[in-house]
């Protein structure tokens, strides 16, 4: 196989739950470790923006044919999600497909994107997934499982992770699922799919797997699979052949089970680590199995880049109650109205809202936003060229908002003026901050996130925050 | 262009009580306040030849119908003025260029807000028709943002705020027309909860119900009402409009108001003043917040740029200081229901030139500044007034 790994990035959002905080607030036995949470702001969509723009950061994305999206949570049950990140990244003329419906739509939109630049029919292709599955509460579903997101650029040439083999195995078993119109991630007998439905599909995938890379498993440095839960996790991979070793850091005691996105997540946290020559299995489950053998090329290092994911696990808020939690789920009942908004003109300005796109006066050469036909400094008319802005800046002024949508917060909301890196001033909403931490000259980055349900559409847009790796260093 | 300079008067001025008025409507309060101008004014109702009213939230009226309908004055002209925290003092302009126009001989201008029927902390939200992505901020946010600035910039202090405040509600405590009549220290001003970082509850006015109305007409005609011999002359009136977005426009230093400098400008050219501190007898400025107060005093002239917490440190705006500002105890008494404080204003520095004023009198003077500024800072208005 030509096409190969160029480029990967994760995301994970910064608050985390304690199963303790979850065991304690149902009177129910606790997982241990935490969780990661996504915030009443996020959902697959945004996580997955944040993962392809961390897999793409520095690339140049003309070559970039292909998008495709893997989830089981599309924020739309009608309307395309990978279209909208092609709209983030400014690709328009990219081939677009969301993989959605199984918990191995990742690694197959991985395995689509792989066979689409072997075939040619794309110089590049972008897989993302992003998945933040609804638990039901008061069960041990709840606090296993987690939300995330992942990237990885297929590319036919600068591979810095070559693609060995990949195969699979199609099978239909009701092991976890949810109907249209289910509020839950429903389970019948666990013990069923462990055994019969995760066990035998990811062994027959991995065994035809290895066979075609001509490999045993003790050539193979890391063994990345999803798995329901860490005891499947560990008992698969021994039957295997498997070491713990190389089945090492599955992820549930920091995140969680993170569905479809859980397997490359786990490879980019692999990959992070990866020195040239590694080999990896790399599973996907789910209605059968996918399963690739990669291994990490000379010129890896190049590739490597920051967050890493465990950069991202470690740069986390903790929260301090399980009421957050449910407020961020929206899983408690709300009279709040629904704010207005209009697809219009969401539509119209859809240059600003997903590419970020804003104008550069000709005449005095101000940057700014939002577009206008007159400049906002010398007011010289139809002067203006577009201009990709940066998502980074340092915070001119701001203020820590008590009143919000009419009601008054205790933690209150940053609302920052940036000076965004290579001009342009711009008014966001901060989050993943300590508001007490916010000041005048403070370094920020841009991160995607659903701002209101407004005209009953989902309006996604841009927030701050302080940089990832920044809360690393500073932790 | 010749303007307006002592081609209008004002012949009378009402406003009810600025309070949480529960048991009354917006069309109670609007009535109250045109019968108390009409009384002061020694005029009837049907004496009105036209209508000009301020009012900002679209869920308590739409259009003049919102004038017309509670005062039942059917069939002439009237129209809704809306230039947001601005709107009351818009009203007032338009009636007296209909007067100067030699179109109408009286006119009513008046504002209203029925604030507490919205049930929100804080200014409700208008949300409908904004726009769908770019973020909206409470109106303490818009101008905590201000007030970080100048805490960085000019290295002013939560102190600095609190002194504004306690200041005007030592007037309000004397005003029968205040929402808040009583005093506060320095220690209830730093202790308060926070609203929007820095400002805190007693750096931000309250959300208030209220109507004022003014009676505009010519200076020969007012000679023939109630008022004949102590009418009040408009001096000087100017609107600017600046952009409502400042956060976006890289030039705006967050330390001042455009708006207020431009519309200064233009009244105190109108007006013929020179040296606003020498010449201004008193002022009512817009301090919906503290922060606001201080940069109105730079932006007015009556002091340097940066010296704006000298200036109330130092008692210069003081009741009994040498230029009296919100004499009356400004929107940190009376609150703040937007279309009426414009209205308001003009009510309380007639009122001082005419020597009658409801709370705090002012010694002797000679010509008042009203200054209502609307957005964040997108729209001021600057009233002069004197006597005959």
């Amino acid at each position: 196989m030509v096409a190969g790994i160029a480029a990967w990035g994760a995301y994970i959002p910064t608050f985390r739950l304690d199963r303790k905080t979850m065991g304690t607030a149902w009177d129910t036995p606790s997982l241990p470790g935490e969780r990661a949470v996504s915030a009443g702001d996020e959902d697959s969509l945004t996580m997955g923006v944040e993962a392809a723009l961390a897999a793409t950061a520095g690339r140049d994305l003309s070559k970039l044919d292909a998008i495709f999206f893997a989830t089981t949570t599309s924020p739309y049950a009608e309307k395309q999600t990978a279209a909208t990140i092609a709209a983030v990244l400014d690709r328009p003329t990219a081939f677009t497909a969301d993989v959605t419906g199984s918990l191995r739509a990742g690694t197959t939109a991985l395995r689509q994107a792989l066979d689409a630049v072997n075939a040619g029919t794309a110089r590049e292709a972008l897989v993302v997934v992003a998945d933040a599955r609804p638990a039901e509460p008061a069960t041990a579903t709840e606090q296993l499982f987690g939300d995330g997101a992942a990237a990885v650029v297929v590319s036919a040439t600068d591979g810095a992770v070559d693609v060995l083999a990949a195969s699979g195995v199609t099978e239909d078993f009701t092991g976890p699922w949810r109907r249209t119109g289910d509020d839950y991630v429903r389970a019948f007998e666990p013990k069923l799919d462990t055994e019969y439905g995760y066990s035998r599909s990811v062994s027959s995938a991995v065994k035809d797997v290895l066979s075609r890379a001509g490999l045993n498993a003790d050539q193979v440095s890391r063994f990345v699979a999803y798995a329901p839960d860490p005891r499947t996790s560990a008992s698969v991979a021994k039957r295997l052949g498997f070491t713990s070793e190389q089945a090492r850091d599955p992820l549930f005691s920091t995140v969680g089970n993170l569905g479809a996105a859980h397997t490359l997540l786990a490879l980019a946290n692999a990959l992070d680590d990866a020195r040239p020559g590694d080999v990896m299995v790399v599973v996907g489950q789910g209605d059968g199995a996918d399963a690739l053998v990669v291994r990490a090329a000379d010129l890896i290092g190049n590739a490597k880049r920051r967050p890493t994911v465990a950069d991202l696990i470690a740069s986390k808020k903790m929260l301090p109650s399980y009421e957050g939690y449910l407020r961020f789920r929206r899983l408690l009942p709300s009279d709040a109205s629904d704010p207005r908004s209009s697809t219009v003109q969401y539509w119209r300005d859809r240059r600003q809202a997903l590419p970020f796109e804003g104008v550069r006066c000709l005449d005095c050469g101000q940057v700014q936003f939002p577009a206008n036909r007159a400049c906002v400094e010398c007011s010289a008319l139809d002067r203006m060229e577009p201009v990709k802005l940066a998502k980074r800046g340092r915070i001119f002024t701001f203020t820590l908002d008590h009143l919000v949508g009419g009601e008054y917060l205790e933690t209150p909301v940053p609302k920052v003026v940036v000076d965004l890196d290579g001009g342009g001033r711009v008014f966001f909403d901060m989050t993943d901050v300590d508001p007490a931490t916010v000041h005048i000259g403070m370094e920020i980055e841009l991160t995607f996130r659903r701002l209101h349900d407004g005209a009953g559409f989902h309006n996604y847009y841009w927030k701050t925050r302080p940089p990832r790796t920044a809360a690393v260093a500073a932790s | 262009m010749p303007g307006i300079r002592d081609r209008v008067a004002v012949a009378g001025v009402g406003a009810t009580r600025f309070t949480e008025h529960w048991e009354k409507d917006q069309e109670d309060l609007l009535c109250e306040a045109v019968d108390e101008a009409c009384n002061d004014a020694g005029i009837e109702r049907k004496d009105i030849q036209a209508i000009w009213a301020g009012i900002y939230y679209h869920t308590t009226g739409l259009g003049g119908a919102a004038a017309v309908d509670p005062l039942r004055m059917y069939g002439i002209p009237a129209t809704r003025v809306e230039n947001f925290c601005a709107s009351g003092m818009d009203a007032f302009r338009n009636a007296c260029f209909a007067v100067a126009a030699g179109v109408y001989d009286v006119v009513l201008a008046c504002g209203v807000e029925k604030i507490t029927d919205q049930g929100s902390r804080g200014l409700p939200n208008v949300r409908e028709g904004m726009h769908p992505f770019l973020p909206a901020a409470s109106a303490p946010a818009m101008f905590a943002m201000a007030a970080t600035r100048t805490f960085e910039v000019h290295g002013w202090n939560k102190e600095d705020l609190a002194r504004v405040a306690v200041k005007n509600h030592a007037n309000g405590e004397k005003h029968p027309k205040a929402h808040f009549r009583r005093a506060i220290t320095m220690e209830d001003a730093l202790k308060a909860p926070m609203i929007a970082h820095p400002l805190g509850r007693f750096d931000s006015c309250a959300v208030s119900d209220g109507a004022a109305a003014v009676i505009v007409t010519t200076p020969e005609i007012a000679k023939h009402m109630a008022h004949k011999d102590d009418y009040v002359m408009v001096k000087a009136n100017a609107i600017a409009v600046y952009t409502a977005q400042p956060m976006y426009k890289p030039s705006f230093d967050y330390i001042g108001f455009p708006a207020t400098q431009g519309a200064a400008k233009m009244a105190y050219e109108e007006a013929g003043v020179t040296d606003p501190f020498e010449q201004i007898s008193l002022a009512e400025v817009h301090d919906c917040f503290t922060i606001t107060e201080l940069l109105n005093y730079e932006d007015l002239g009556f002091c340097k740029k940066g010296e704006g917490a000298n200036f109330v440190r130092d008692g210069l705006s003081a009741a009994d200081g040498p230029l009296p500002v919100n004499p009356s105890g400004g929107l940190k008494s009376f609150g703040h229901p937007i279309g009426a404080t414009g209205c308001r204003m003009i009510g309380e520095v007639t009122r001082q030139l005419q020597g009658r004023a409801e709370g705090v009198q002012v010694r002797d003077p000679e010509l008042g500044l009203a200054h209502n500024l609307g957005g964040p800072g997108a729209v001021c208005s600057v009233t002069i007034l004197g006597r005959q």
